[in-house]
């Protein structure tokens, strides 16, 4: 499978998840979003970065529980809980934004 | 991962103890037993690592693996903390043998001797190595 994005086509898994992390850019994630009828907020781009930040410090997409109590940590109790989190990414909030951010799959996601 | 379950109820908790004894990038035991640790700790259980003979290299500091053409996942020891995985125990010996200190290692440790090393396995319910 593949997305095509500015006339660049970028292969993905069965899942959709990108194949190569340094062919993401912010237009994979806006395209990843129109596909499932969302539109990305500013909301959704401060977890979507946190999360690219995440796996440069890090190399691996870090688990829900672990998301949730950084976002908490970084952006405030009002976001760090799965309530917010679910209302942004209502396919799962590490499975969903892991993929519009370019990263792998969380460890540990079935 | 997917939604959080409420594990808490689903029976008692096990200490685990996954013993790395392998360099990091030669073969994919060191990567395979990172991610296993990463799912235990989804589960909630009472993890530990124990680093022995080549394992103590996974946790070396400014490691290049690009050459290679593996990722250099040794960074990820640094988040094993937020997965609440404080407990790394790293073998005197296999230290002093490779010529290296608990200072060149990418993440805080506790440097225990042979004989510690064992009673901790002997306190274990799982012990897994790799």
């Amino acid at each position: 499978m593949a997305i095509q994005v500015n006339g660049t086509t970028i292969p993905t898994d069965e899942e959709g998840y990108i194949e190569d992390l340094n062919l993401w850019s912010p237009e994979v994630a806006e395209l990843m979003a129109q596909e499932d009828g969302q539109e990305l907020t500013e909301q959704h781009w401060e977890v979507i970065n946190f999360l690219r930040e995440y796996y440069d410090e890090y190399q691996i997409a870090p688990a829900v529980r672990v998301l949730t109590k950084q976002i908490g940590k970084r952006l405030g109790p009002e976001k760090g809980n799965s309530k917010y989190l679910y209302e942004l990414f209502p396919y799962g909030p590490a499975k969903q934004a892991c993929r519009y951010a370019g990263l792998p799959k969380p460890t540990g996601c079935v | 991962m997917s939604d959080e379950a409420n594990w808490e109820d689903a029976g008692a908790v096990k200490r685990f103890m996954f013993v790395n004894r392998k360099a990091p990038h030669g073969t994919i035991y060191a990567l395979e037993a990172l991610e296993v640790v990463l799912i235990s700790a989804a589960f909630d259980q009472d993890v530990s690592l124990a680093f022995l003979d080549d394992g103590v290299h996974q946790l070396r500091q400014g490691q290049d693996a690009k050459a290679l053409g593996m990722k250099n996942f040794a960074p990820t020891f640094r988040a094993l903390d937020d997965y609440d995985i404080d407990k790394l125990y790293v073998e005197a010996e296999s230290l002093a043998q490779r010529g290296l200190s608990a200072e060149e290692l990418i993440v805080p440790v506790q440097v225990v001797d042979r004989e510690r090393m064992s009673a901790l396995m002997a306190e274990q319910d799982v012990v897994m190595s790799f």
